[in-house]
């Protein structure tokens, strides 16, 4: 018996715990602060970047504590957790009340509690009764959703009220982030980001994933059939744009344009333009002047093949080719760098911009090098992710939105008007609740009250 | 006459209706009131004006898109939104000392944007990444939440002065608004702040997931964004289940909003996603 007694203690002092608000504001005071550390320290680098920036003693410390990849370590989660149940908790505690003030046949009045309100409106009136009840009811139903009149021996009672559901509001809010930690975690359990590059005509089926590195095959293949990237006069991207078609059983099923911000989603997998590069030419095309004879010879040169000069000078190998090349401090852009071998046995390097033809003249050598053309293939950059979890955060999202609106901007107001003979005249009496925004509540229960004594 | 010049004049007109707010203020006179009212009505509506010839100037260079896209835009945003709610607030509250502490904010918000040498006012082409019809609701919704934050701010600064003057002997604070009234309105302004801010989060979350492929990815300016979420949730909590009011909620916003800043300044000095908005 004692020991059932315990863990039932056990169990309500956790509950009591997690019901507490003092502890959301706790978590939620946490999470902002904690939170500010990733920011400042750049997350999910390598670790020899952190090593180099921090020091051995720091980087160790730092590393224990998950902070290089914070967002993910076990004791944020651990926080967003607790909030969860703190919020699940709270909400429960409190639901059973407010689901019997809110599902209710008839909503229940207290005149007693409208006659005790410090802030009453009151004016006499000395139209007939009939009219002046036909009055009230109209305007009553007409700004409030429910109404009632009663019949009292001295006159009447009104009753309206509305928005009795908005005390749901708040439900809809903690049942929201609910919603965004399914959503998460069914993302992170069941989905997978990854990325791939595909040159110009040609076919993809894996990619590898951004997490782990490992190879995730996919159901179907890409093919890149075309990139392209234009600009704006002033320099800047413009577009980047991929023509892609899926590929299943060796056919096409689906051909596409993606850019930024228009991706294709197929068979659950979503494929956004992410970056692009240009693939190393593998073929390119030489003009060689003589500087002896003045002739000029054209050439094509496979990388890293040597092809023999004319007039029987040697061999030129091309070797690399570099997306950008300094020389001297001078920015070349692209590049191609070959190695001369003279017949004399002499071997020097041959630096071959694209942008600069006459580049090579300044070698002073006996034949002037210069590339004509080269074969340019793009390869596009695609951000490949599947996120079975997204439905459920964007409901999550929905909900949210329209949780807040019915919590902050809408209330549950009530409203009574009490008539009652006094002398030949009658008094009214308008006096009204709002379980939130009580002030906005008094100017609407006197502007009411202005209406009805104009009348 | 083009939007920037426009947008510097409106500058000026600010700053006059600043001062004639505070001057209204210091020597409880009601004609400065009057014209500050009315010059600040007319800086909000060549502030409106500004940012739409500033979209059909771009419209024609040939690079049409919404006046959102940078932190020039932004912050003549941001001063167009703070004047309009400060209006609204002005006429249902008929009190104008609130406008000497949110005019000054309006008037370095736009002076900031105009005459900061860091912030180019050219018309920038688009990006691909912010090619997106998105821009234009989450822009509006983060400022809309932001200008709210700044006018509650600015209250819970008048509460806190109002506050350490009990006996009311204060020449200065005589003519501010209740106590109570400042306490509540700093109040409504969080709570109009967090519907827009969690409405431009949202947003900006699905923008993501069709730019980047992925709706939360803990870049700098969400993180902030969402800090500046819990530190707002925490007061609303605090005040409406716990019954903070007063001293410690006006607290609580400052820190929200210095929060806001650094979402809205302090990030672009960290690397991240966001780094258009400069």
């Amino acid at each position: 018996m004692k020991k059932e007694n315990e863990s039932a203690d056990f169990f309500s002092r956790l509950w009591n715990f997690f019901a507490s608000i003092r502890l959301t504001v706790v978590l939620l005071l946490s999470l902002a602060v904690t939170s500010m550390v990733g920011t400042f320290i750049p997350q999910n680098q390598s670790p020899a970047a952190y090593f180099h920036e921090y020091g051995e003693f720091f980087y160790k410390i730092l590393s224990v504590l998950n902070i290089f990849d914070m967002y993910h370590s076990w004791w944020f989660q651990l926080l967003l957790l607790m909030l969860t149940i703190n919020v699940i908790i709270c909400s429960l505690n409190r639901f059973s009340t407010t689901w019997k003030i809110v599902f209710v046949k008839i909503p229940p009045f207290s005149v007693a509690k409208f006659r005790s309100l410090s802030t009453k409106e009151e004016f006499t009136s000395k139209r007939p009764i009939k009219e002046l009840k036909k009055k009230c009811e109209d305007i009553a139903s007409k700004k409030f959703s429910y109404c009632r009149v009663e019949q009292t021996d001295k006159g009447f009672f009104i009753f309206a009220e509305k928005g009795r559901w908005t005390r749901l509001g708040v439900y809809a809010v903690h049942f929201s982030i609910i919603l965004l930690l399914i959503g998460a975690l069914t993302g992170s359990i069941f989905g997978f980001e990854g990325f791939v590059n595909i040159p110009e005509g040609e076919t993809v089926n894996s990619i590898e994933l951004r997490k782990t590195g490992q190879i995730h095959n996919l159901d179907f293949g890409i093919r890149c059939d075309d990139f392209s990237v234009s600009f704006y006069e002033t320099g800047a991207p413009k577009e980047f744009r991929s023509t892609l078609s899926i590929i299943e059983d060796g056919k096409s099923v689906l051909k596409e344009d993606i850019i930024v911000n228009d991706p294709l989603r197929y068979k659950g997998i979503n494929l956004f333009q992410s970056s692009y590069g240009m693939l190393p030419p593998e073929k390119i095309t030489l003009n060689i002047v003589s500087r002896e004879t003045g002739m000029a010879y054209k050439k094509t040169a496979k990388i890293g093949q040597p092809i023999e000069i004319p007039e029987g000078m040697g061999t030129l190998v091309i070797k690399d080719y570099r997306d950008s090349f300094n020389y001297k401090s001078l920015s070349l852009g692209e590049t191609f760098i070959g190695i001369l071998n003279k017949k004399d046995g002499n071997s020097i390097n041959i630096i071959l911009p694209l942008h600069f033809d006459s580049f090579d003249k300044m070698r002073k050598g006996d034949f002037i090098f210069s590339v004509t053309e080269y074969d340019n293939r793009h390869y596009t950059g695609l951000q490949v992710t599947s996120d079975p979890g997204v439905l459920v955060v964007y409901s999550g999202f929905i909900v949210m939105i329209i949780g807040c609106f019915g919590t902050f901007f809408m209330s549950h107001q009530r409203l009574c008007i009490e008539i009652a003979k006094s002398g030949n005249n009658y008094k009214v009496i308008v006096a009204g609740t709002a379980n939130k925004n009580k002030l906005g509540m008094q100017a609407r229960v006197k502007r009411l009250s202005q209406n009805l004594a104009r009348l | 006459m083009d939007s920037s010049n426009l947008l510097s004049v409106v500058t000026f007109v600010y700053g006059l209706a600043a001062i004639l707010y505070i001057s209204s203020w210091i020597f409880k006179k009601t004609l400065p009131g009057l014209l500050a009212t009315w010059t600040a009505f007319l800086g909000a509506m060549g502030n409106a004006a500004g940012i739409i010839m500033r979209w059909v100037e771009s419209y024609k260079l040939g690079i049409g898109h919404a006046p959102l896209s940078n932190m020039y835009e932004s912050l003549v945003f941001f001063s167009c939104t703070i004047a309009v709610i400060y209006l609204v607030i002005e006429r249902t509250y008929k009190n104008r000392i609130i406008g000497a502490f949110a005019m000054p904010i309006v008037f370095l918000s736009i002076a900031y944007a105009s005459l900061s040498p860091n912030i180019r006012d050219q018309i920038q082409p688009l990006i691909p990444a912010l090619k997106s019809n998105w821009l234009i609701a989450h822009v509006m919704a983060c400022f809309l939440g932001y200008a709210a934050f700044a006018i509650a701010f600015g209250i819970s600064l008048m509460y806190l002065f109002k506050q350490r003057d009990k006996d009311g002997e204060s020449y200065l604070l005589s003519h501010f608004p209740e106590l109570s009234v400042l306490d509540n309105l700093t109040h409504q302004m969080v709570t109009f702040g967090f519907l827009f801010l969690s409405i431009g989060i949202i947003t900006g979350a699905v923008w993501a997931n069709s730019a980047w492929g992925s709706y939360w990815s803990w870049d700098p300016k969400e993180t902030w964004s969402l800090i500046t979420w819990f530190i707002y949730a925490t007061l609303l909590h605090a005040r409406m289940m716990r019954g903070w009011h007063g001293k410690r909620i006006a607290y609580v916003s400052i820190i929200g909003f210095l929060a806001v800043m650094f979402t809205y300044f302090g990030v672009n000095l960290l690397p991240g996603l966001h780094s258009y908005a400069q």
